[in-house]
């Protein structure tokens, strides 16, 4: 197998002189990785370029893009940046159009750290190492075997130790709102640690996170309490999927649910009360 | 040229000494970013951390000192408030005593400060009053 290093060094050569920018990693200071927009104009900040440990991309995107909305990209993405990708299009909070998709395929030991079922790209026309099949998700599947009861007290448990730092809402690409039900003290009472159950904050998370998770685990990453919430996220997919047939971040043409009006019909086979 | 990059600092906040870092557009700070492969932060921050950047250009931040004169605060340049500080420490240590003088420090200070306020504390003012403010 080539390394994917070199291969994307290869890509990156290629692509650099033709776009305005490209957005991937840099290994920093002791290693530390961060995003960077390599450019043109100087062609040897490409030796520090880094793949791992994955950053959530498509939100840098995004700040970079609104600055400049006619500059035209190129962005390193994996599976999961790249279906954050198209579901922030969809949205309204990218150009398709003047983006280039460099697919970084992830191997196999990525795929079991994020517990991804899939770890590869579908749109990217050139693609970075050999995608791997998508691994089971052992804790979103042992919680699921749980009784009612059992998931109550597992939630319970996990949010006690939330301190409220915002950060899966910061760090999410998909979270994008101007005005954030989170900081509306209607939802989220302010200053109280541990936070009053039913825990508001994490409840409306998962509403908001219906039909829009691409499942990155970015949240889960930057939790400094290490709540699994994917696990709600990936479980309410499966059901948007079965529901709706809407898988987030597959097609650039699908139109999320959320951004449809339901005739009568389509509404009964929610199961939603109508 | 269109600029973007990250700089990597530590959290001016608390003692933890947490990894961050600051998202740089075109010459403007626009966020903050965790360090995933930080040895302490390690990919964490609290929500200071994550608003770390929210003071630096924020209206409300002093630009330079004030003194209060006549009960109002009035802008001064630091060479004037530094001068007026020594004055009146001195006037202090000259009328009661080294003694009646204590300082506290900081961990939003990095070691060096720390290390200097003790040398002005013991050396300079010639007083043991030193203590961090996490012993408050």
């Amino acid at each position: 197998m080539i390394d994917r290093t070199n291969a994307l060094h290869e890509a990156l050569d290629q692509v650099l002189p033709t776009v305005d920018g490209v957005l991937g990693l840099k290994s920093g200071p002791s290693g530390i990785v961060a995003p960077y927009l390599y450019s043109k104009e100087q062609p040897g900040e490409l030796e520090a370029l880094a793949i791992w440990p994955k950053m959530p991309v498509p939100d840098t995107l995004k700040i970079i893009q609104k600055a400049h909305p006619e500059a035209q990209f190129a962005v390193v993405c994996r599976g999961c940046e790249e279906r954050g990708i198209v579901e922030m299009v969809k949205h309204a909070q990218l150009n398709w159009n003047n983006l280039t998709l460099i697919g970084l395929q992830c191997t196999q030991d990525e795929a079991l750290f994020c517990r991804c079922a899939k770890p590869y790209t579908t749109h990217s026309k050139v693609t970075i190492g050999e995608p791997v099949a998508g691994v089971p998700d052992p804790v979103t599947e042992g919680f699921a075997a749980k009784s009612q009861t059992e998931k109550l007290a597992f939630w319970k448990e996990q949010f006690l130790h939330c301190i409220k730092c915002y950060g899966c809402r910061n760090i999410c690409p998909q979270c994008f709102c101007n005005v954030c039900a989170l900081e509306d003290e209607k939802w989220v009472e302010n200053g109280r640690l541990p936070m009053s159950l039913p825990p508001m904050y994490h409840l409306v998370r998962a509403m908001h996170m219906t039909a829009k998770c691409v499942a990155c685990r970015e949240c889960e990453e930057t939790c400094p309490a290490d709540i699994p919430m994917a696990i709600q996220f990936r479980l309410i997919a499966r059901d948007v999927e079965e529901m709706f047939g809407y898988e987030t971040g597959a097609s650039i043409d699908q139109k999320p649910p959320q951004l449809l009006v339901l005739e009568e019909g389509e509404y009964e086979r929610t199961g939603l009360p109508h | 040229m269109i600029e973007y990059k990250n700089v990597l600092t530590t959290c001016p906040y608390c003692g933890t000494g947490c990894a961050l870092h600051l998202q740089v557009l075109d010459g403007d700070l626009v966020g903050v970013l965790p360090a995933k492969n930080h040895v302490i932060s390690q990919g964490g921050l609290c929500i200071k951390g994550w608003n770390a950047h929210a003071f630096v250009q924020h209206k409300d931040r002093l630009r330079t000192p004030l003194i209060r004169k006549n009960g109002t605060l009035v802008e001064a340049s630091w060479d004037e408030a530094l001068t007026l500080v020594a004055e009146k420490l001195g006037a202090v240590k000259a009328e009661s005593g080294p003694d009646s003088i204590a300082v506290l420090t900081s961990a939003k200070c990095t070691n060096e400060e720390n290390y200097l306020l003790s040398k002005f504390t013991r050396a300079v003012i010639g007083t043991n009053n030193i203590d961090h403010c996490a012993r408050l």
